[in-house]
């Protein structure tokens, strides 16, 4: 069905909703593509950027809305969590970066590898992650992706690809040069996705990392989510050229707008092919938190809540992809809300059940020190007393 | 005393060099092995002592195949062996490990068209290219995490420290990403990785070059520390590294790299966590590792001279402590004396103190003695070099005081 007859159909059904709503679900699940123009070119240091047009479907604009929803509640809904004091020691929350989560996600493949700091709940859940990994090992519970062992900041997923979860702020960064190391070493053709912040961008050993990764042209896609405050420090406070993409001098970066889904989608995609041919590359994401560095932070001392309001209401990624549903009418306000509700219940089962998970086991403390195969420690000096069942 | 040499058993060992003692081992398998020690006293005496070790199933690739009996005889096994020095040693056992598994590669400064800055990695990166064997730059911080991101994925790494010391700037990688990572991870990832290098007081080579990081790295979880010390054990220790699913550090001695010594000429993997018993004696346990060994061993002489029976036990497993080994010999001497290397104030000698006094106070006549070297940088000047370390002369005064 053509979309203008469509919409007559629609102004004369209009009292007939539930039959509109089953007409307007053929198009939802559309694979059509539809193109849309970001908001903000790309801007390039020593490269081409890509075209401003994305290529994108009904299909995945929605699942786009539906992961950003659910990456959303979870992330709010760890917010009063922590404030029930559930989940305890740090809680870095992510609602605000989502776009960079999802895009990245509709550009590659399980097999790449990503690997980021300590913000990673939500990444997590793009890489396959399920909520009640999330919750419980939030929550410190034998459920959780770790097993309760990691918290917070160490979330890690080995077969959707997901290294973690790394509390050091930049360790993580010639951690991702050696995934891509091991990728190049194997000939897999695929890439690493080593994000990091603002903040971590002025560490050494990100210059490091970039020169060894320039030296081999290791398919190695540096992404620096810049959110403009390293904790309570603004970018141009800490850095002489908060220009991130820039910072690579000989490897080429690319400025993207990272509260636009679709921006992140294309600039990966692109980085992939860049990298598997020519290196390294740097993404530089300009992205925006709205909660404070992590959950003992306000937020508000260093920054002001009108700048807070005002990016919400302008470059919210999830509003962003509302308005496109609403104005390609792949949707109506009314799904959308059904949509966010399930997302919110979704949440909600997620917690109950990771409520009910058990605390890891008093054993559980010995084991995974070591892989199997050691033994002499834990067995006392012996070797008859048990002192914990290694696995 | 012929009689009793040539009575032992069948798989005796060639006929020892020594005719103070022998030890033979009778069949080692993969599950349990036996040893039995007589010992012959130059006054006629001798008597035997059976020392089982009952081993559970373990891994195939951490299990002793042979033993060392005593440092100037042959090891065991029939073939005369090939002679070489440390480092050539230390080379075999990467080559062998590198023909056997394409996973394990080196990374480190010089490491490749160099030949490694003390010939380890020589003639390694013409036989299996620059990617295998990786010459990076002088980034210890980023290379080091690049070889436990390599890790995780898979990859075997060897990380080349060219001095221990340097990787003090690798420490929050080794500890926080290497020794953590799979607890952390729930399990998920294992860094098979290991890193090694030559660390301890050279020549001469000034306070930051003369830096004995095992000190520093022990309270690691999750990692394991070795020291090899011989040419025999340093081929063992480095096929058992990089066959270890854990992280390992295996420090060398920079002095220790030119040691000749026969080794077998047939495959051998030492056990990781196995303390060598040097010399088996009576009268007083002596720990030690890596170089200082051959300080004991000279003091040893002197205190054989003087009547004094030494049992000398070199650790070689700085974490985990071999505390079984050490365990039997404590109670048999009743008398330990720690020599090593490390500083006075918080190095391995310290811990090792600790472990004894918990695990066998019952079993001590007298107070555990640790010599280690001063808490000073180590000076240039030679003689100040030599002050700083343990020498032979304070060891055998140390034994007369402790076994009075």
């Amino acid at each position: 069905m053509a979309l203008s007859t469509h919409r007559t159909t629609t102004a004369l059904l209009r009292h007939l909703t539930p039959a509109v709503s089953y007409l307007r679900h053929i198009s939802t699940d559309s694979t059509s593509t539809i193109t849309v123009e970001t908001s903000v070119p790309f801007t390039g240091h020593k490269i081409e950027p890509p075209s401003r047009s994305v290529d994108t479907t009904a299909q995945e604009l929605m699942s786009f809305f539906r992961d950003m929803a659910l990456m959303r509640r979870m992330e709010i809904a760890a917010d009063s969590l922590y404030k029930a004091k559930l989940i305890r020691g740090f809680c870095h929350l992510y609602d605000g970066q989502e776009a960079v989560a999802v895009g990245m996600e509709a550009a590659i493949t399980r097999k790449d590898c990503i690997i980021t700091a300590y913000r990673d709940h939500c990444i997590f859940l793009g890489r396959g992650g399920t909520l009640l990994e999330s919750f419980s090992e939030l929550m410190g519970r034998k459920d959780g992706c770790s097993k309760g062992k990691g918290g917070s900041m160490h979330f890690y997923k080995k077969e959707g690809g997901f290294y973690g979860g790394h509390g050091i702020v930049g360790a993580q960064i010639p951690l991702g040069c050696g995934l891509a190391f091991a990728q190049k070493y194997k000939n897999d053709e695929n890439v690493t996705f080593t994000l990091y912040g603002d903040g971590a961008a002025n560490q050494g050993q990100l210059f490091e990392a970039l020169n060894m990764a320039a030296l081999w042209d290791l398919p190695a896609i540096l992404v620096c989510e810049n959110n403009h405050y390293g904790m309570g420090t603004a970018e141009w406070r800490a850095a002489k050229s908060p220009a991130y993409y820039k910072r690579g001098d000989y490897v080429p970066g690319l400025k993207v707008d990272g509260m636009d889904a679709l921006a992140v989608k294309q600039a990966c995609r692109f980085a992939k092919e860049h990298a598997l041919k020519n290196g390294p590359i740097i993404l530089e994401m300009d992205t925006y938190r709205y909660h404070g560095h992590s959950m003992s932070d306000p937020g508000s001392t260093y920054r002001t809540r009108d700048e807070i309001s005002g990016v919400r209401q302008e470059r919210d990624p999830i509003e962003r992809v509302r308005k496109l549903l609403l104005a390609y009418d792949i949707a109506n306000e009314k799904e959308l809300k059904d949509i966010e509700k399930e997302a919110r219940k979704q949440v909600d089962e997620a917690i109950a059940k990771a409520k009910e998970s058990p605390l890891p086991e008093p054993s559980e403390l010995f084991t995974n020190v070591y892989v199997k195969g050691y033994g002499v420690e834990s067995f006392g000096a012996d070797r008859k007393e048990i002192r914990a069942a290694l696995p | 005393m012929a009689a009793i040499v040539q009575g032992i058993g069948a798989t005796a060992a060639p006929s020892a060099s020594s005719n103070k003692f022998l030890l033979s081992s009778l069949g080692s398998s993969l599950l349990e092995k036996k040893r039995n020690f007589f010992v012959v006293r130059s006054d006629g005496k001798c008597y035997t002592g059976l020392n089982q070790q009952q081993r559970r199933a373990q891994n195939v690739v951490t299990n002793a195949v042979a033993t060392k009996e005593e440092k100037a005889s042959a090891a065991v096994g029939s073939k005369p062996g090939h002679e070489l020095l440390l480092f050539e040693a230390l080379r075999e056992g990467l080559e062998e490990e590198m023909d056997r598994d394409p996973c394990v590669c080196v990374m480190g400064e010089d490491v490749g068209h160099y030949g490694g800055s003390y010939k380890v990695t020589k003639g390694l990166a013409e036989k299996y290219g620059d990617l295998r064997v990786l010459d990076t730059p002088i980034a210890e911080n980023s290379f080091t995490g690049m070889g436990i991101g390599a890790a995780m994925t898979g990859l075997r790494p060897i990380v080349e420290g060219m001095n221990m010391g340097f990787l003090l700037l690798a420490f929050n990688q080794i500890s926080n990403n290497c020794g953590m990572l799979h607890y952390t991870s729930g399990g998920q990832f294992k860094i098979p990785i290991v890193i090694r290098g030559p660390g301890g007081v050279g020549r001469q080579l000034g306070a930051e070059h003369s830096q004995r990081l095992e000190s520093y790295f022990q309270s690691i979880p999750g990692i394991q520390m070795v020291a090899c010390s011989t040419a025999y054990n340093a081929k063992g220790l480095m096929k058992a590294a990089i066959r270890s699913d854990n992280p390992v550090i295996l420090f060398e001695h920079v002095l220790l790299y030119n040691l000749k010594e026969r080794i077998p000429d047939e495959e051998y993997v030492l056990n990781l966590e196995e303390a060598e018993m040097v010399r088996p004696g009576e009268h007083v346990t002596i720990l030690t590792y890596s170089r200082m060994r051959y300080h004991v061993m000279q003091a040893a002489k002197t205190l054989v001279n003087k009547g004094y029976d030494p049992e000398v036990i070199d650790i070689r497993s700085l974490k985990p402590f071999d505390l079984y080994t050490i365990g039997n010999s404590v109670k048999k001497t009743h008398r330990v004396l720690i020599v090593e290397e490390c500083m006075r104030t918080g190095g391995i000698g310290a811990s090792l103190t600790a472990a004894i006094n918990e695990n066998f106070h019952d079993h001590l006549d007298a107070p555990i003695v640790c010599l280690s070297s001063q808490d000073v940088p180590t000076p240039y000047a030679g003689t100040l070099e030599e002050w700083t370390l343990v020498q032979p002369a304070q060891i055998v005064a140390a034994v007369e005081q402790l076994c009075l």
